[in-house]
């Protein structure tokens, strides 16, 4: 099920539809509810443009992603991985072309996408003046959640968090913050996970803490952003690259060189 | 530009032509063969710019309020450029309105301005508002989120024109005793015909002016595009603009 | 762990137990606005050269008061939630976006109700002459009530508009102002004569139907335009 890739960058102009896609692409939306029925492909990109007035930040993009898999996201700044992500979370529309997610297009059916959803961006949406755990009490009621008070006390305790969780988000440090931005994504289980650079302010022993929530060994469908073309392809089944919104690279993680990543940023 | 040219150039001539022709008419009719009334003398002639200024000022208010919605429903930037520009003109009619109402306060009250005209006073919060309408799209960069707000506050701003006409005028128990009726419906024969000409000169004018502005946007767009194509820099990253970005066609 | 997508009601209601709950914490809003209606009692007082007030004055400066209070609080609706990213935490749960209109519109509406408790009877000791009677208490609070309504929901609006701009507090001021003319208009006959010095007048019915006749209209109009302030 490996998705066809070009090995080299190629200008993404013309969206090529990798062949494997084309019978996954179910066209019942509810096939993505059951536990069963999950479609082969978490994500699928259709020749996906946002843009900002007359700048393309996305420009083309076409990929399909299997449930269960990591998609790890090269590119300079500004070269579109937040946009990527954003549109995948539903926060932004896409100007043309499709986006689906667990089989719902995330223009017409956002409100399918959102609640099986985790996204961690560069804010951590928390709000200082609360406590932790009221802030994830809070996010809690907004999904829908009933008697998580024992999922946020477990998920604060995994964290390291546990003995802190009535002290005001404010007095945290940002390694503090982004651990429980992370318990903050994961608190509604989501089946897929939309990392913008997890590990940003996190030392080892912190990085090690919240591996088993959103590291690869979480067993979720991920789509993750990197700067570090060693560690990125490690952590990634499929390789995408960004250059100025433009699809540079896309193939198996394992087939891509790091130099071919450091090459983007040249 | 000889793509612009094709598309608006020929209507427009013809608009400004007709304009021309039916405002002349108008106000010549208005000058000379208009009954002079009675209390107020020549200076009511000034009726036959005020409200037909102050007509087309709402239906261009209007107008703009249908557009956003319109891009509201559709996402195409053709509407929210339309909604712009008619709000843009209409500012321009409302201070049109504002300044030859107080001409005419000022011939028959002796004052520039009395608080009890209910219309004008509602003319002016009227103004007040939409005169927000550039400095709000001037205060968000994104193009695209700009065309958004701005037409929502075009769709509330039209709401609001008509309340605010009721709370106004029932502010106000004592309504000077008019001549005229600013509806016009019991006018006198003679000041009818010049009067309803007004209407459509002033009418003829706004979508004169209008379209004018339109093409002219459009060019520029084109003018955008072109420089793009030859690589020159379009100064789109410094130049921050209250006018809806369009792609040029 | 058991998880449906709540009811719009419900996402409403833990927004505004939010809303509150940080209000509480950190009660700067309320703070400035009782502060602020405080200070412009006493700017009255010299600016006008008057240690009472009566009628239609009274009712002029009770309301010119009250809504730059109210501007404060609009200023300050979103502010939290932009700086520190709570919008897109609401905008990524499975909820419907009017919960948010209903629920910042309800908080505004709150804190509106919460200053005046203070600030009317504050006016009423300071400036106002003759005191009116219970049943003039009773109309005023009705009075008040309605414009309230009516600035909470066009304070959201206004204030979901605002925060997206480079120069909220400006725009804050410019569009609110204007658009709550009807409000202040309305508000301030309607409560002249309840401060009038030969005793409480009536209540004309026509201004309360103006107040009714606005929030109605502009709560169909945010409901039906809030979605696309917060989508992008």
């Amino acid at each position: 099920m490996a998705p066809e890739a070009p090995a080299e960058p190629s200008s993404a102009a013309t969206p090529r539809a990798p062949a494997a896609r084309r019978g996954a692409r179910s066209p019942n939306p509810t096939g993505a509810q059951g536990a069963g029925g999950e479609p082969a492909h978490a994500i699928e990109l259709d020749a996906l443009v946002r843009r900002y007035g007359e700048r393309a930040a996305l420009d083309g993009v076409t990929l399909a992603l299997p449930a269960g898999s990591t998609l790890v996201v090269f590119g300079p700044n500004g070269a579109g991985k937040s946009t990527l992500l954003r549109v995948l979370a539903t926060l932004l529309r896409p100007t043309a072309g499709t986006a689906r997610v667990l089989g719902c297009d995330v223009l017409r059916e956002g409100w399918r996408v959102r609640g099986r959803i985790g996204f961690l961006g560069h804010e951590p949406l928390l709000y200082g003046d609360l406590s932790a755990s009221e802030n994830l009490a809070y996010h809690a009621r907004l999904h829908g959640l009933r008697d998580a008070s024992a999922r946020i006390a477990e998920l604060l305790e995994r964290v390291g968090l546990a003995s802190r969780s009535a002290d005001r988000v404010h007095t945290f440090s940002r390694g503090m913050v982004q651990r429980l931005a992370v318990c903050r994504a994961v608190l509604h289980d989501p089946a897929v996970l939309l990392l913008d650079e997890p590990r940003a302010n996190l030392d080892p022993a912190a990085a090690e803490l919240v591996e088993p929530l959103v590291g690869r060994s979480s067993g979720r469908t991920r789509v993750v952003t990197s700067h570090d073309p060693v560690g990125g392809l490690a952590e990634g089944d499929l390789a995408l690259g960004l250059r100025a919104g433009r699809q540079a690279l896309l193939a198996p993680a394992a087939d891509v060189r790091p130099a071919q990543v450091g090459e983007l940023y040249r | 530009m000889p793509t612009s040219n094709r598309l608006y150039g020929p209507r427009l001539r013809a608009l400004a032509i007709a304009t021309t022709v039916v405002l002349l008419g108008a106000f010549v009719l208005a000058a000379f063969s208009a009954p002079i009334e009675a209390d107020q003398g020549f200076s009511q002639k000034i009726f036959y710019v005020h409200v037909p200024l102050a007509i087309v000022t709402l239906c261009g208010f209007v107008f703009a309020g249908i557009c956003a919605v319109q891009y509201l429903r559709s996402g195409d930037s053709r509407h929210d450029l339309r909604s712009y520009t008619a709000i843009h003109q209409s500012l321009i009619f409302c201070v049109g309105t504002l300044l030859t109402g107080a001409i005419w306060a000022k011939a028959s009250w002796g004052k520039f301005w009395v608080w009890d005209e209910p219309t004008l006073v509602s003319f002016l919060i009227v103004f007040l508002l939409y005169a927000c309408y550039q400095p709000l799209r001037f205060s968000i960069e994104d193009p695209e989120r700009q065309s958004r707000y701005a037409a929502v506050f075009a769709v509330v701003a039209g709401a609001f024109v008509p309340i605010n006409f009721a709370a106004v005028r029932l502010a106000d128990p004592l309504i000077h005793p008019r001549v005229l009726n600013t509806a016009g419906g019991d006018l006198p024969d003679g000041m009818r015909l010049p009067f309803y000409l007004a209407i459509v000169g002033i009418a003829l004018l706004f979508a004169t002016l209008y379209r004018y502005e339109m093409t002219a946007k459009h060019s520029r767009a084109q003018l955008r595009a072109l420089r793009r194509r030859l690589g020159e820099d379009a100064g789109d990253g410094v130049n921050r603009s209250a006018a809806p970005r369009i792609a040029a066609s | 762990m058991s998880a449906r997508p709540p009811a719009t009601l419900a996402a409403a209601r833990a927004v505004l137990a939010k809303e509150l709950r940080l209000e509480r914490r950190a009660p700067q809003t309320l703070v400035a606005m009782a502060l602020y209606s405080s200070t412009a009692y006493v700017v009255f007082h010299f600016a006008l050269a008057r240690d009472t007030v009566d009628g239609s004055l009274a009712a002029g400066v009770l309301w010119v008061t009250l809504t730059l209070a109210a501007l404060l609080g609009i200023g300050r609706l979103f502010v939290s939630d932009r700086d520190e990213g709570g919008l897109e935490g609401f905008l990524l749960a499975p909820v419907d976006r009017s919960a948010l209109l209903l629920a910042k519109a309800a908080a505004l509406l709150a804190f509106l109700v919460a200053v005046q408790l203070v600030a009317v009877p504050l006016f009423a000791i300071l400036l106002l002459g003759p005191a009116p009677g219970a049943g003039g208490w009773l109309r005023l609070v009705l009075v008040l009530l309605l414009a309230d309504a009516g600035i909470a929901v066009v304070g959201t609006l206004v204030a979901a508009i605002a925060v997206q701009t480079r120069a909220r507090d400006l725009i804050t001021s410019i569009m609110a102002l204007p658009l709550l003319l009807p409000v202040l208009i309305a508000a301030s006959r309607a409560t002249a004569p309840l401060f009038a010095e030969a005793g409480a007048g009536a209540l004309a019915g026509r201004w309360l139907a103006i107040l009714g006749l606005y929030d109605l209209l502009f709560a169909l109009l945010a409901w039906a335009l809030f979605d696309y302030l917060v989508e992008d």
